[in-house]
């Protein structure tokens, strides 16, 4: 049954033919309701990319791909092509595909124990390769999807399921800062760390993002932004308390900068 | 003969899949089969569009297989026992995700790091699954220097055609041995139809998805019984195996690759000693050759199976023969080569146990463990 | 016919080609060869070996485990096969670097100073081709047709000179063999 106001408001929208449509669905989109937590950075990562990724005019030529993770079914939301990749291997299918399809954009979308555990390997390799793909990187500082495990970026103290006294660095290993690894590696160009806690990081977060995709396009080298974003159902907070918690305790470890850019 | 050439199996290898079309390789250094990623990298150096690239390991490198094959490309990836290994989680992949792939074992002595010597250790996991779920690879065992050439060509064919990664299981000696060759004319990888579910962007077509995630349980149902229904098509087109003098054979030695030559050596010697022994061996592993081999257990009294293992393949036999005839098991697993004298002797060991009205038949089952105890 | 054959020697002697040379040889005349180098670890620290199978059959195992023929080109290469070879088969040994006689009475020994020859013909790496023509005369496995042919083959795309050098080198190592010299 609709709305009691649809049919009004339509003829209002009909009517007023010098409003403009200053917000709507990016073409980069499928028109499917996100499935993420409230308060989780996904959905505003997800959108930042297809924006970007509209801006550029690049749908027809991206293909995309998710990680195993909260974002797995990022192909559910993403109107271009993707392949899943198994768990920490993005890189790894990203450069497959690339190097068979060069003219073509690649990027990867993986999360923090996708990226920076698992699949360390193969994303320094690919970034010391110079891989012309783009990375996205969101840490949430936890393995969201398996139920809030401890992981590479887990900061000192935090507590997880798995580190249920708090993370203890000579026990659990410090915080892994890939993007700094990754900055040493010769065949990265760009590399940034943003959040998406703020109207400002959003905006900061889609430049970086824009960037990014530009490197590529430029066939340039190895492109990554790293996006502190909030996980309020496995940190155990209300959403608002989350983007208070990426603002105040999760930047000291991860502090938001231009880790390295020689595009 | 015209265009014969002596070259060493593994870049007999490399030449037959470049003229297959493949121009992809993604693999990572192994003794003992390090000359085909050569051969590929110095051909694909000269080629335009052909991609050869080093990865940083074997799951980085089946990883890459995966992206190439998404893109389209004929690909191929190559390895040895414990590289094989680690290249299982995408094998599974390849095969949930339906994509094309040919992946080569030059099997070495195992378990663990093991060496570098010939072995079919590896059997199990080639036709058996190998990675996690419900799924099987085409498993191609060749014999001869020309068969490596034929069956890499079959091997790309096959997994265009049922969407499937294809292994050829070879071992390091077939690897490293020359044998003359010719090969086939080379294909043009232009000239092949476009596949439907490659990702190259989604320009004037509904943007497409490569998966395997199914949360769905009766979508993941869904997906393996459709996989089966594949693999019985599979099952239905393509076992291959030779068959070789079991006419008027009382005895049959059963063998693939590397072990079955030895095999035949043996039965040569069998029979200038007057002793009616024959073989059989199956040149595809998965799907294995049951239905010739059940037919032919009908009329032969004695199977000897002979593998460089500790008795893998000899379980299928079994399930082929169904009890119709006596199975014993003859292995030198650990890298080491018999020899055809070698064989001949245990051939003839069973032969002479037989019952030609004087004696009692040899046990069913018996496995001849201790080295030349037969 | 199925004859096995042994090379082997230290690593720069040219051990693994003049297997590759025989076995094209075989192939330029139709027959069944396999050629199987030693691989891996087993070569590390020097030594190469490598083993033909020449038949008219098809071959069952690329492996020699007692070779008609065993042609040493050193002395641990002597010592290593000295128990492999076949009742009643051939050693052929680099005289220049083998002093001993084989200790073994049902073997025939060939000797042959290929350093020697090679040097005299101004081409001290020629050894293998000397060493390799002088097997060939004795065991008349192929053709000296298809052995020169076989040296075109292998070494295409290689200067002229090289390729006349080494087919020089196949003449004159079964020359000193005609001459009766090798015992």
């Amino acid at each position: 049954m609709p709305f009691p106001y649809r049919t009004g408001f339509t003829q209002f929208l009909r009517g007023a033919s010098k409003v403009k449509k200053v917000f709507t669905r990016p073409m980069s989109l499928k028109d499917t309701p996100f499935h993420y937590c409230p308060g989780c950075g996904h959905s505003i990562i997800h959108r930042l990319v297809a924006e970007v990724i509209d801006e550029l005019g690049i749908r027809e030529k991206t293909i995309g791909v998710p990680p195993a993770g909260c974002a797995v079914l990022a192909y559910n939301y993403f109107d271009v092509d993707m392949a899943e990749a198994p768990h920490g291997r993005a890189a790894a299918v990203a450069t497959g595909i690339k190097r068979v399809l060069p003219d073509k954009l690649v990027f990867t979308y993986q999360g923090d124990g996708d990226i920076a555990a698992i699949g360390t390997a193969e994303t320094i390799h690919a970034a010391n390769r110079g891989e012309r793909i783009t990375a996205v990187f969101v840490n949430n500082a936890v393995y969201g999807m398996t139920g809030g495990q401890m992981a590479p970026t887990t900061i000192t103290g935090q507590v997880t399921t798995t580190s249920p006294g708090g993370r203890v660095p000579l026990r659990d290993g410090y915080p892994l800062d890939l993007s700094e690894m990754l900055g040493i590696a010769a065949g990265s160009v760009y590399i940034e760390r943003t959040s998406v806690t703020t109207p400002k990081g959003i905006m900061k977060t889609r430049k970086a993002l824009k960037k990014a995709f530009m490197v590529q396009m430029e066939d340039k080298g190895f492109a990554l932004v790293e996006i502190l974003s909030p996980c309020p159902t496995n940190w155990k907070m209300s959403p608002a308390q989350a983007v208070r918690w990426v603002d105040e305790v999760m930047t000291k470890t991860f502090p938001l900068k231009v880790i390295k850019d020689v595009a | 003969m015209a265009g014969k050439v002596l070259m060493r199996g593994t870049h007999v290898l490399g030449e037959a899949a470049i003229r297959a079309g493949c121009r992809a390789y993604f693999g990572y250094p192994i003794t003992p089969q390090n000359e085909l990623p050569e051969y590929m990298a110095a051909a694909f150096a000269k080629m335009e569009g052909a991609v050869f690239l080093q990865a940083e390991s074997e799951l980085a490198s089946i990883n890459m297989v995966m992206g190439a094959s998404i893109a389209g490309a004929r690909v191929m990836t190559s390895s040895s026992s414990p590289g094989i290994s680690l290249k299982q989680e995408g094998i599974s992949y390849l095969a949930a995700m339906e994509l094309p792939a040919v992946i080569v074992n030059m099997m070495r002595g195992g378990p663990g790091l093991g060496n570098i010597a010939p072995s079919q250790g590896d059997y199990f996991q080639a036709t058996k699954g190998g990675g996690h779920g419900d799924y099987r690879v085409i498993v191609l065992a060749p014999a001869y220097g020309q068969e490596i050439a034929d069956m890499t060509r079959a091997a790309f064919d096959m997994a265009d055609k049922y969407r499937t990664p294809v292994m050829i299981l070879g071992d390091g000696m077939m690897g490293q041995m020359m044998e003359p060759v010719v090969f086939p004319e080379p294909l043009d990888p232009a000239s092949f139809p476009k596949k439907d579910f490659v990702l190259d962007g989604c320009q004037g077509r509904p943007s497409r998805i490569v998966r395997s995630l199914w949360l769905d349980t009766n979508l993941e149902e869904e997906l393996n019984w459709r996989l089966v229904r594949k693999y019985e098509i599979i099952t239905e087109e393509i076992p291959d195996e030779e068959i070789y003098l079991a006419d008027d054979a009382e005895v049959i030695v059963v063998a693939y690759g590397t072990a079955a030559r030895i095999a035949k050596g043996g039965v040569h010697r069998a029979r200038e000693a007057g002793q009616k022994i024959g073989l059989f061996r199956p040149k595809t592993l998965w799907p294995f050759p049951y239905e010739p081999l059940k037919r032919l257990s009908r009329k032969i009294r004695h199977m000897v199976v002979f593998e460089m293992s500790t008795g893998q393949m000899v379980e299928d036999v079994r399930l082929a023969v169904e009890g119709r005839c006596d199975v014993s098991f003859y292995g030198r697993p650990g890298g080491v080569v018999a020899t055809p004298e070698e064989i001949a002797r245990v051939l003839s060991g069973v032969y002479r146990r037989l019952d030609h009205g004087r004696g009692a038949a040899a046990e069913s089952g018996h496995t001849f463990r201790s080295v030349g105890s037969a | 016919m199925l004859l096995k054959i042994i090379f082997s020697g230290f690593g720069g002697q040219g051990v693994l080609m003049m297997g590759y040379v025989l076995a094209v040889a075989g192939m330029k005349e139709d027959k069944h060869v396999t050629f199987l180098p030693a691989y891996g670890a087993e070569v590390r620290g020097g030594t190469a070996n490598c083993t033909v199978v020449v038949s008219d059959n098809e071959i069952a195992s690329p492996i020699a485990s007692s070779p008609e023929y065993v042609v040493a080109m050193n002395y641990p290469s002597m010592i290593k096969y000295l128990n492999m070879v076949k009742s009643g088969g051939t050693m052929f040994l680099n005289s220049d670097l083998i002093s001993e006689k084989p200790a073994r009475e049902d073997l025939k020994t060939v000797s042959v100073p290929a350093n020697s020859l090679a040097h005299e013909m101004g081409n001290d790496r020629a050894l293998n081709m000397i060493m390799l023509g002088a097997v060939n005369a004795v065991a008349g496995i192929v053709s000296e047709k298809a052995l020169a042919e076989a040296v075109e083959t292998v070494l295409e795309g290689k200067k002229k000179t090289l390729i006349d050098t080494n087919q020089q080198a196949l003449v004159k190592g079964s020359k000193y063999m005609c001459s009766g010299c090798g015992s």
